[in-house]
């Protein structure tokens, strides 16, 4: 019992992070009609701006210290930050320790603007085009900007911690009835959970309650009659592509401190995003984010050494062979809505 | 009806005459040449084969800045470097037999089919004599059978799989980094002094052929130590998020986390076993400890604070006082501005031994170079005195155990050197059973004649 609990929390953190990816494909694809192999991207660069403002916050002056020296025996330059210079050692450290938090404020214009652009510049121009056009040239896209964030930051995991206090991780087990230490969970991961149900609620109600919403529902729904009707629709959904990069982008941030960033992890969590997609039904947004938990859950179950030591390796393949039963006994996905991709 | 022009005869006689022409310059080649790639004119070349994309290209990047040097140094370009140590003094600074030394590089991009395809490219259109580098041990054992298939002299770069001077051992290949099981024997009794001899370990094994080797290793020496293995789970290469293996670790009864992890996967494992709380724990009376058994200088720059007090080995490091280590970090850091990392270490000395043996053995043909290098002892290369073993090419010399620095200065300086283990303690007899045994065999030496 404890070990199913512990693997449900394990896969609401991972969930989250498929749930977030997937909306965002789900969004663009409902709305647009473009598959959209940069998403992964798009979760990378998010997770960049939090290196970025971390490497912001940390901007130094270099202060030689005649006490030390450094590798080749020179008088040792110390390098003091500029927020410690000016706000003193705590509050300076404090906003340093901070920065993926901060980060957020970064990254929703930061990532808006890049969702623009790549709608505006690339991405309307495949709108008549095959689907397999649209994947091809958003995977070159993805290279492309992978191999810009390596040109930028190197190839090595960069380690963007969580504000101190959030380090460590709460005994759930104990408040459960458990033994101690039988079902940790870190309070980041906690944190994690937290942001993503937010941010998912967040993007239901404003589809769900808006006018603006409600337009671009309707414009998924039948983007020919809303256009007829006189609404630029195609304004509407570049809008909704830069929120859905945004979306990716937040989940990207708010990763940092579980996952050191590096350039490739954006392919690492695309697959596994486009699975949950199709497991969910495409263009359903309540599929995207159901079939997100369920597959993190499962994938987390998959990893137990009980099950591994009955089927070694399967926690490799669990969620293709997820994909793969709910494909033949639902073709459309869990939620997936008559018509969609079936042209 | 159709007419054509050709005739049996002239078919022919064509024929022959373009045979003829075809195979002109194979004859010349197979007779002038003595074996594969001889060098003919005033240059010979070298093929670096390093990870230049890829989660490990920062390490291939260190590669190549270690191998640049190196070819600097044999041509007398720098202040030489470890030629001024080196115990060896074949090499003069002016090339290697009158030859001058020139480079091309390939991308192993840590796949051995891409890593292979590089070094055939270096081999057949560029003419290497030798190809040295790598971090991978699946990348090298590949390149290393590719390179004894086309008779050519391979030079492991990172590679620490006890296979590759084990059961995949070749008569062309030779590993001058140190191993899986040296690791073991280096880091147990330091475990012991620390942590007892009551331990329990659990494995996190990255599942590959290195993840394998290094957790049998370090198996059988805590085992010897009286500790208990309570699981060894195979975690997939790359994984990102390692928290469904970490969770279940405190529950099992363990005491001790061993990550047999490596690049990424070791930052992201370890830092995640961190953020679980797991060193702030206590379990069986004792406070929870993690081990990293290999170590590299970028690996702790990435995984930073979470690596404080955690022990783990190394082949080498720049922060060792001897006149070689001194002379490369100069060399190297006045270069580039930072300390060199190991796996440019064990690439840079692999440069200069490759060089230094074809100087003593007159030739360039790798059998020559094979059997000058065998049995080789040396110093003066950061390591102490070293052997390079006839029997199965496997370097031999002192090995680092190194922990976490509690006060890092910069970002160099993140790892402390705990203990220099004593060449005498890691040795092992060719035939040991991890190392594949009795069936294990060099083979004959290829030199592609």
């Amino acid at each position: 019992m404890d070990a199913i609990l512990l693997q449900i929390l394990n896969g609401l953190d991972k969930g989250s992070a498929y749930a977030l990816i997937a909306l965002g494909l789900t969004l663009i694809f409902g709305t647009l009609g473009v598959v959209n192999f940069a998403h992964g991207a798009l979760f990378m660069i998010g997770a960049f701006c939090a290196v970025t403002m971390q490497r912001i916050l940390g901007l130094s002056f270099s202060q030689v210290d005649p006490t030390k020296t450094d590798f080749l025996g020179n008088p040792l330059k110390v390098q003091v930050p500029y927020v410690e210079s000016w706000f003193g050692p705590e509050v300076g450290g404090a906003i340093i320790d901070w920065s993926v938090p901060i980060a957020i404020v970064m990254a929703i214009p930061v990532m808006i603007a890049l969702g623009f652009a790549m709608e505006r510049g690339l991405i309307k121009h495949f709108y008549k085009r095959p689907h397999a056009d649209q994947i091809l040239v958003t995977f070159g896209l993805a290279i492309v900007l992978q191999e810009i964030v390596k040109y930028f930051f190197g190839a090595n995991p960069i380690q963007t911690g969580a504000p101190d206090m959030f380090a460590g991780s709460f005994d759930f087990g104990v408040l459960m009835g458990f033994d101690p230490n039988v079902i940790i969970y870190p309070y980041w991961r906690m944190v994690y959970f937290l942001f993503a149900l937010v941010i998912i609620g967040g993007v239901f109600a404003f589809l769900q309650f808006t006018t603006f919403g409600m337009v671009v529902r309707a414009g998924m729904a039948d983007r020919e009659t809303v256009g007829l009707l006189g609404i630029d629709i195609d304004r509407r959904f570049t809008i909704m592509f830069g929120l859905a990069a945004a979306v990716a982008g937040l989940a990207g941030v708010m990763y940092t401190p579980i996952l050191s960033p590096n350039y490739h992890m954006g392919m690492d969590f695309l697959v596994l995003s486009f699975v949950v997609v199709v497991v969910g039904g495409m263009g359903s947004l309540p599929g995207a984010v159901l079939a997100g938990f369920l597959l993190g859950i499962l994938q987390s179950f998959a990893s137990m050494n009980e099950i591994k030591s009955i089927i070694p390796g399967i926690d490799q393949v669990i969620i293709y062979l997820i994909a793969i039963v709910i494909l033949l006994t639902r073709p459309r996905g869990l939620m997936g809505r008559k018509g969609v991709m079936e042209d | 009806m159709t007419n054509s022009t050709f005739t049996r005869r002239g078919v022919l006689k064509t024929g022959a005459v373009t045979g003829a022409g075809l195979a002109l310059p194979t004859i010349f080649t197979s007779s002038a040449s003595a074996f594969t790639n001889e060098p003919t004119g005033n240059t010979v070349t070298f093929g670096f084969n390093v990870p230049q994309t890829g989660p490990y290209a920062e390490e291939g990047l260190d590669e190549l800045r270690a191998q640049e040097l190196a070819v600097e140094h044999i041509n007398g370009i720098g202040d030489g470097g470890m030629l001024n140590t080196f115990t060896s003094k074949a090499l003069d600074g002016t090339g290697i037999l009158g030859k001058k030394v020139q480079f091309v590089t390939g991308d192993t991009q840590t796949k051995s089919d891409a890593a292979r395809a590089a070094a055939k490219s270096m081999i057949e259109k560029d003419g290497v004599v030798m190809i040295n580098g790598g971090s991978s041990s699946g990348v090298a054992v590949a390149v290393q059978s590719l390179c004894q298939e086309a008779g050519i002299i391979f030079m492991a770069g990172l590679t620490h799989s006890n296979d590759t001077t084990g059961k995949d051992r070749k008569a062309n290949g030779f590993r001058h980094f140190f191993n899986a099981y040296m690791s073991g024997a280096a880091l147990a009794p330091v475990l012991e002094k620390a942590y007892g001899t009551e331990r329990r370990a659990y494995h996190l094994t990255a599942d590959y052929t290195w993840g394998y080797t290094q957790q049998e290793s370090i198996q059988s020496f805590t085992e010897a130590l009286g500790w208990q293995t309570v699981n060894n789970v195979l975690t997939p290469v790359g994984a990102g998020d390692f928290s469904s293996y970490i969770a279940p670790v405190l529950n099992s009864g363990a005491d001790v986390l061993i990550l047999n992890h490596y690049g990424g996967d070791m930052v992201n494992s370890l830092t995640q076993a961190v953020q679980f709380g797991l060193r702030d724990k206590q379990v069986n009376g004792k406070n929870f400890e993690i081990v990293v058994p290999l170590y590299s200088e970028l690996m702790a720059e990435g995984a930073g604070e979470n690596i404080k007090g955690v022990f783990g080995s190394m082949n080498w490091n720049w922060q060792l006082q001897d006149a070689g280590t001194k002379a490369f970090v100069q060399s190297f850091g006045q270069k580039y501005g930072r300390p060199p990392s190991n796996s440019a270490h064990t690439c840079y000395v692999q440069t200069l031994l490759y060089a230094d043996a074809v100087a003593r053995a007159g030739s360039f043909n790798p059998c020559a170079v094979a059997e000058a290098l065998e049995g080789f002892e040396f110093d003066g290369m950061g390591n102490g005195p070293t052997l390079y073993r006839a029997e199965d090419h496997q370097c031999f010399k002192d090995v680092l155990v190194m922990k976490g620095a509690e006060n890092p200065t910069t970002p160099f300086d993140t790892l402390e050197v705990v203990e220099i283990t004593p060449r005498a303690q890691v040795e092992y007899a060719p035939n040991h059973p991890m190392f594949g045994g009795d069936e294990a065999s060099l083979g004959q030496c290829n030199s592609g004649a």
